[in-house]
């Protein structure tokens, strides 16, 4: 970070070595890496070759309506291990919540970041951008919107950390009060990488930097701007539970027999089936676990408008709205309805009855 | 809009709407039937209206044998589709989840690999009973758009179920919400063409018993 200002000109190679990492565990790093981005293992020396070689890239992390749960799950997510390294090799230039200089100091921080690097920086961003009023949310007396803009100018490509600033997240849900929106609904002539959850996993955001470290480029994304390696594939599709599912064997609370024996949670409101994430392989605190397996249903938090789907234990195939309700008042007001239309038709028939006239054969004869 | 705004759409105000369609269609139907009644009958009853209607409810569900005889295809065919919807729409884990969140019973479910596979038989009996309406020449001169309208957003839920339920051919959220959106389409037309008869049927046969009742003849 910003406490070593010599390493400018430093490859990441030269920083892992400093920090005492062995050729063989950055080897094994780099396997790992391949196989979760699935890269034959043919790429695993080009992967090592271009990450000890890759210069120390300038980011600049801009934090907007956000909880720092984001940078939380990146930097307290475990013991020191490579991924953190990697972190900890680029230059990270500015990222108000971790640097020390604050204020005019910080702003002057990222202006130099950006003269320095235009271009070449990478952009990061967490939190959602209100446009309602730019009072809401602002830094050194800049607004949100006005330092996206700024920043995003120069940037190389931007990653949007957290559903905050890929989707809108908790401050975009209903009503929405400040106006919030996505990095993405503002910047359009940028390549935007999607790295949603609340928090996103953090070996994922690592996983990012180092595909864009290793090739340069921005990893395939999914038609909402996901990388496709690690929202690919979803929670349901690769939960261990999903036999349960199957077989139709579900908890019905958090601690009945079904909870007990690790049944399916979908009764319990399982988000799982709809949402793409990597949680059930990756998994968190350094592989530990994921909700699902400490017994919580998934809330769905990679996914856009998560917070607006009618409860987190709503089972998804409950209606949002009070349908029992609606009911109600539309059977109370249909009988009225129908009585009233009855009694026209009643009326109706009535009169008929009475202007019927009898037709004879002299009638149809005239 | 994007697909889980697309799914929350049909899961709440979507969802709603056409609760309020069918609902309201429904009852505004039936209390029109019923208010129109029948003339009275003059003639001295020889037998009990209420007692007969009611038994023809449910006698008219066994077919008669030289009917049954007659048009065996038919008759086996809709009994599938029947029952196999009655099976998929109410023994289905989340389906008694929505009914329990509207209503507030509930009831034991089947195991979703029977479910799985009378959905998959019942979508087969409703392609048959289509195959068989659109070959017969007399079916086919009788049948009109709205039939084959009817047979659409009846298979449509059952087909859309199935993709959600295997999850092939496009993202999870988009599959759930396709078939909710098609059970809406449903909802919304059942009161307005002759899917209505799932209700007027229980009048219908009611009728005809009371009026074979009330003479002294069987139904
Ligand atoms: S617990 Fe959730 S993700 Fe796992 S099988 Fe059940 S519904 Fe799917």
């Amino acid at each position: 970070m910003t406490d070593i200002p010599e390493g400018k000109d430093e490859t990441l190679g030269d920083v892992l070595r400093q920090r005492g990492i062995s050729r063989r565990s950055f080897l094994k790093f780099c396997a790992t890496t391949a196989s979760m981005m699935a890269l034959p293992p043919s790429m695993i020396p080009t992967i090592a070759h271009a990450l000890e070689r890759a210069k120390k890239p300038s980011v600049i992390w801009l934090s907007f309506q956000e909880c720092t749960g984001c940078t939380e799950s990146l930097t307290r997510a475990h013991s020191v291990t490579i991924e953190n390294l990697i972190f900890d090799s680029i230059s990270l230039d500015y990222h108000h919540t971790l640097q020390a200089a604050s204020g005019h100091a910080a702003e002057e921080a990222r202006m130099a970041a950006m003269e320095e690097n235009y271009g070449k920086y990478l952009l990061v961003v967490d939190g959602s951008i209100p446009l309602g009023n730019p009072g809401y949310s602002t830094i050194a007396g800049i607004s949100n919107y006005d330092m996206l803009m700024e920043t995003a100018k120069g940037a190389a490509a931007i990653i949007s950390v957290g559903t905050c600033a890929a989707y809108g997240g908790i401050p975009h849900a209903k009503p929405n009060p400040t106006g919030a929106v996505s990095v993405g609904e503002i910047i359009k002539d940028k390549p935007i990488i999607n790295v949603p959850g609340c928090p996103p996993i953090p070996v994922v955001i690592t996983g990012v930097l180092t595909h864009f470290l290793t090739f340069g480029t921005i990893p395939e994304l999914d038609h909402i701007g996901r990388p496709k390696v690690f929202y690919g594939q979803s929670i349901h599709d690769r939960c261990y539970r999903r036999t349960f599912y199957d077989k139709g064997q579900f908890a019905e609370t958090f601690d009945d027999e079904g909870a007990r024996k690790g049944w399916c949670l979908y009764k319990l409101g399982c988000k799982g089936p709809t949402t793409y994430n990597a949680c059930a392989t990756t998994k968190w605190n350094n592989g530990t676990s994921f909700p699902i397996e400490s017994g919580h249903p998934c809330l769905g938090c990679s996914e856009p408008e998560f917070w607006d789907g009618g409860g987190f234990y709503k089972a998804l195939s409950m209606p949002t709205e009070d349908i029992s309700k609606t009911v109600i008042y539309t059977a109370a007001g249909a009988v009225a309805a129908g009585v009233a239309i009855g009694a026209i038709q009643k009326g109706r028939k009535n009169s008929a009855v009475a202007s019927h006239s009898k037709t004879t054969i002299d009638d149809l004869e005239k | 809009m994007n697909e889980i705004d697309f799914l929350n759409w049909v899961r709440g105000p979507g969802f709603q709407i056409a609760v309020i369609i069918f609902v309201a269609g429904i009852i505004i139907r039936l209390v029109e039937i019923l208010m129109l009644g029948r003339k009275p009958n003059l003639a001295e009853a020889k037998g009990s209206a209420m007692r007969s209607g009611l038994r023809t409810i449910f006698s008219r569900s066994i077919p008669e044998k030289s009917t049954f005889k007659r048009s065996t295809f038919v008759i086996v065919t809709g009994f599938i589709f029947h029952i196999g919807l009655l099976i998929t729409i109410f023994f289905f884990t989340p389906h008694i989840l929505l009914f329990k969140d509207v209503s507030g019973l509930s009831w034991p479910a089947l195991p979703t690999p029977i479910v799985d596979a009378v959905t998959v038989v019942t979508i087969i009996a409703l392609f048959l009973v289509l195959a068989h309406r659109m070959s017969n020449t007399v079916l086919r001169f009788l049948t009109n758009y709205e039939d084959i309208l009817v047979w659409l957003v009846t298979i449509l839920p059952l087909i859309t179920g199935y993709f959600a339920f295997h999850r092939v051919g496009a993202t999870a959220p988009t599959l759930l919400a396709l078939h909710i959106l098609s059970v809406e389409l449903l909802l919304v037309l059942f009161p307005f063409t002759k899917l209505m008869h799932a209700f007027t049927i229980v009048l219908a046969r009611w009728y005809n018993g009371a009026i074979s009742g009330y003479r002294g003849v069987q139904s």
